[in-house]
């Protein structure tokens, strides 16, 4: 049986489809959960995809972790099982309190809408399990909010503990210690910026994209298996 | 009682604040000169019900951390006033 992918949809999330369609891609199976449905339908992992949850009110991410889903999700995060967000999701998981820091507006001032090359920092996590430490990945970034920070305690954790995920080569938005995504203790919870759903296929200028949901779909189906 | 309260939602020193930072640019080129220290913030109002000021403090103090604010970025100036009773 194929590895079962859930993609959270809340009302303004705009980038579902692109990871629907890049799951299938890759082999998988893709199933789009709704935030008001109060659970994540027996999927093998969970990926909080791009957009403008509720319309990023208040703060982006602020009002989707009350959500009836996120509940499922923060107990399938506990149970081990695979977390991605991407972007927004990504703000997402930090405001639900499942990864450490905030997204901050972009030091830059402008919106990012650019390929950005990525530098996998571990493997442990379920987004680079397949990847090489130092391997080096050109993925697109587009983003207004996505400069990563912490205050200095949750920094030296995340370098201590093996939790920053990717780094950009060529910082494009300030984030502190060049970090593109991180995760959580354990490694199976994981936010990043860039978008790897964008980069699975030579026609869209980069499949380097593939590694990173490939990981994902591997560790789904450790998990299905153990 | 009713009071009568303002939060005001201002970036943590240090963090990027692009709007402020484009007003800021933006005022000499219609000849506002010698303005600096341009900040955007939030600003939110609402009504609660309670016995007295700290009590109420304490709450919104609370509601304050857990949403108005996400406290690795932003923190808040609450402002509280009690309204007067109406009188018959």
């Amino acid at each position: 049986m194929s590895v079962r992918v859930g993609v959270l949809v809340f009302p303004g999330s705009n980038c579902e489809q692109d990871v629907v369609w890049a799951v299938e891609h890759l082999g998988a199976q893709a199933e789009l959960l709704w935030h008001g449905d109060g659970s994540v339908s027996g999927v093998d992992a969970v990926v909080v995809p791009g957009g403008f949850a509720h319309g990023d009110y208040l703060r982006p991410g602020a009002i989707a972790r009350f959500s009836p889903v996120m509940e499922a999700v923060t107990e399938f995060a506990r149970g081990g099982g695979p977390v991605v967000g991407i972007c927004n999701g990504f703000q997402v998981l930090t405001e639900a309190g499942l990864l450490p820091g905030a997204l901050q507006k972009n030091a830059g001032l402008k919106f990012l809408c650019a390929p950005a090359v990525l530098e996998v920092v571990t493997t442990r996590s379920v987004l680079t399990g397949d990847a090489t430490v130092g391997q080096r990945l050109s993925v697109p970034v587009n983003h207004f909010e996505g400069n990563y920070t912490c205050d200095d305690r949750t920094l030296a954790s995340l370098r201590d503990d093996d939790c920053i995920v990717l780094r950009y080569v060529d910082n494009p938005n300030g984030s502190v210690d060049d970090i593109a995504g991180i995760c959580n203790r354990e490694g199976n919870v994981v936010g990043l910026m860039p978008h790897p759903e964008r980069a699975v296929d030579e026609l869209l200028g980069s499949a380097d994209g593939r590694v990173l949901l490939g990981s994902l779909l591997s560790a789904a189906g450790t998990s299905v298996t153990a | 009682m009713t009071f009568s309260i303002h939060v005001e939602v201002r970036l943590r020193p240090g963090i990027a604040d692009p709007q402020g930072a484009t007003i800021e640019r933006a005022l000499p080129t219609l000849g506002f000169d010698g303005v600096s220290g341009v900040s955007v913030g939030k600003s939110i109002r609402f009504e609660v019900e309670g016995t007295d000021e700290a009590s109420v403090r304490a709450q919104v103090d609370d509601l304050c951390d857990r949403f108005l604010t996400n406290p690795v970025i932003e923190e808040a100036v609450v402002t509280i006033e009690q309204l007067e009773q109406a009188t018959s």
